[in-house]
């Protein structure tokens, strides 16, 4: 490992992406002090202070009631896309043959198709459903967005795996499930919960098919905020934005920690 | 730790179901890759059929006078309007990709060279707003471009007054790549880190100036890695609807918007479908030129043939 040697092209550098830096943090957290202003105006930077917004928001039905749906369908979401995501990385690694290239390639497809022509198909064919408008809706809508980043966790801790300590298990006498369920299991643990933890912020933060699949009835919270900026000037969008970006750092707090303890053993 | 087993890779019970079994025999003899039917079947429901209906949709349903079996595809590629939406999607996607890689280049490359820590901080910078939401990160720059916003207000005490910077393309161009940024840093990060900086350090020994070593070795060992992080921008911003929703106007949409306007205003099924499937054949003929060039590029790289 060379060691970081200073010049005067490095300082340029170092300064260049100071800037970046500040450049991707910064706009976004704009919306903190804005969230926290005493009138009911975007003015930056805020005359007063107050925390009025927030009452608003959990005053506000359409406010609560949107950020609750957002809450409920990215647990289920986190629970389905990682029992799914888990058995798809697990049959794609103990499986054989020719079908898996492309069943794997099929299980990422969702990545790769724009959002925008994923969300006008699933919109139309659970409007014959029945599903616009309704926790199932999101629910399995952001289940297929969420299943590519568990199967690409999964399978990331999969392959690090010794498969020799399963062959163990199965030698000294383990089922296949025992094996599973005592070695590998534990093993890839980290890489199954980071799955779901993908699979949260990645419907938590869903927009595109939400916009089709909301509705009077329903809307999570990013359509809720989307609607209100093309509605009107009420900073309560920003506080409802300072709580999404909150939760969002969370779990990136939270995905860190398992990564480095996970680097670390 | 060493586990002394007489280590065939195969499970307890492979070994019943000899000889040459068909798909479904033998996809049951080993019973965990039963387990992929059921993503597979959730997939094919909520995703490949969707996808499937769009395409019928795209050739049989008509508004207007719109008919012929490929009546929607001519539609959108012979009306005026629709043609200068598609290119000025392009120009945008075009000018984010060169604005990203400016920003961006130059931030990956750093982080190959810092220590680890200062790598991990540089990481976290990226991947927060990374996985911050997009509407918010949009709504944000709704707040600094506004007429009365900070930007603005910066514009006019430096003495730059009528330049608009929301409801056009500037605006759409600017939030588009903040937001898209991450997406060109992480996978050229992953590909810069992967070059050998020895190399550079042999180019200096030979009498290259820092300079001319970077071009000469630095840059085209980077060029796989500047086209995926670049093709991945482009292609984001062909289908981006809310950050152009948001900072642009109904009078200079782009593509995206123009979808979602037929599908959901309009109820034009079939024109919304016929637009999609433009933007993804568009999509997989970036995404297979680029494959097909940093495959020959390589190659190239490892026979040693002049470029």
């Amino acid at each position: 490992m060379n060691t970081f040697k200073w010049s005067s092209s490095r300082v340029l550098l170092v300064g260049f992406c100071g800037l970046v830096g500040v450049l991707l943090m910064g706009p976004t957290l704009i919306v903190v002090p804005l969230s926290f202003t005493s009138e009911k105006s975007f003015r930056f930077p805020p005359e007063g202070w107050s925390t009025q917004w927030y009452e608003n928001f959990f005053t506000d039905p359409n406010w609560y009631e949107s950020a609750l749906l957002s809450v409920r369908v990215g647990l289920a979401v986190a629970v389905l896309a990682t029992v799914l995501g888990t058995a798809a990385a697990v049959a794609l690694s103990t499986g054989r043959g020719a079908w898996r290239g492309p069943a794997n390639g099929f299980m990422l497809a969702p990545m790769i198709v724009p959002g925008v022509i994923t969300a006008v198909g699933i919109y139309y064919v659970f409007l014959n459903f029945g599903l616009t408008q309704g926790f199932w809706g999101f629910v399995l809508a952001h289940t297929v967005l969420a299943l590519p980043f568990v199967v690409v966790a999964v399978s990331a801790s999969l392959n690090g795996l010794d498969k020799a300590l399963v062959t163990a298990a199965w030698s000294l006498g383990a089922n296949r499930w025992a094996a599973f369920r005592q070695i590998t299991l534990p093993l890839i643990a980290p890489g199954i919960l980071t799955g779901a933890l993908f699979a949260f912020l990645t419907s938590f933060d869903e927009a595109i098919v939400s916009l089709f699949l909301s509705g009077p009835f329903a809307r999570t919270l990013p359509i809720q905020i989307f609607q209100s900026v093309t509605a009107d000037i009420d900073p309560t969008i920003a506080a409802a934005s300072t709580m999404l970006l909150a939760t969002t750092g969370f779990f990136m707090v939270v995905l860190g920690v398992i990564t480095v303890s996970r680097n670390r053993r | 730790m060493s586990v002394s087993v007489t280590a065939t890779d195969e499970s307890p019970d492979a070994q019943t179901a000899r000889g040459r079994p068909s798909i479904v025999r033998r996809l049951s003899r080993r019973p965990t890759t039963l387990l992929i039917w059921l993503p597979l079947l959730l997939l094919a429901v909520c995703f490949a059929y969707p996808l499937l209906q769009m395409f019928r949709l795209s050739f049989t349903d008509f508004v207007g006078s719109t008919s012929g079996v490929f009546g929607n595809y001519l539609w959108f590629l012979g009306t005026d309007t629709q043609m200068t939406i598609l290119r000025r999607t392009f120009a945008v996607a075009g000018w984010v990709t060169l604005m990203c890689l400016i920003l961006g280049f130059p931030y990956a490359y750093l982080m190959t060279i810092v220590g680890p820590r200062m790598r991990l901080l540089m990481v976290g910078v990226v991947l927060l707003p990374f996985w911050s939401n997009l509407v918010v990160r949009t709504f944000a720059w709704v707040i600094l471009l506004r007429d009365s916003g900070p930007v603005q207000s910066l514009l006019h005490a430096i003495g730059i007054d009528d330049l608009r910077l929301l409801g056009n393309t500037v605006g759409v161009t600017i939030g588009a790549t903040q937001v898209l940024l991450p997406f060109l840093i992480l996978p050229l990060y992953a590909a810069l880190s992967g070059i050998d900086r020895s190399l550079l350090t042999a180019a200096h020994s030979l009498g290259a100036r820092p300079a001319v070593a970077f071009v000469k070795v630095y840059l085209p060992l980077a060029v796989p890695g500047i086209l995926a992080g670049t093709s991945i921008v482009f292609i984001l911003t062909l289908g981006f609807y809310f950050t152009p929703a948001l900072l642009g106007s109904p009078r200079n949409s782009l593509v995206a918007q123009q979808i979602v306007t037929q599908v959901s205003e309009l109820l034009a099924f079939g024109r919304g479908s016929a637009i999609a499937f433009v933007v993804l054949i568009i999509t997989f003929v970036v995404l297979g030129l680029v494959g097909l060039v940093t495959r020959r590029y390589r190659r190239s790289f490892e026979t040693g043939l002049d470029l």
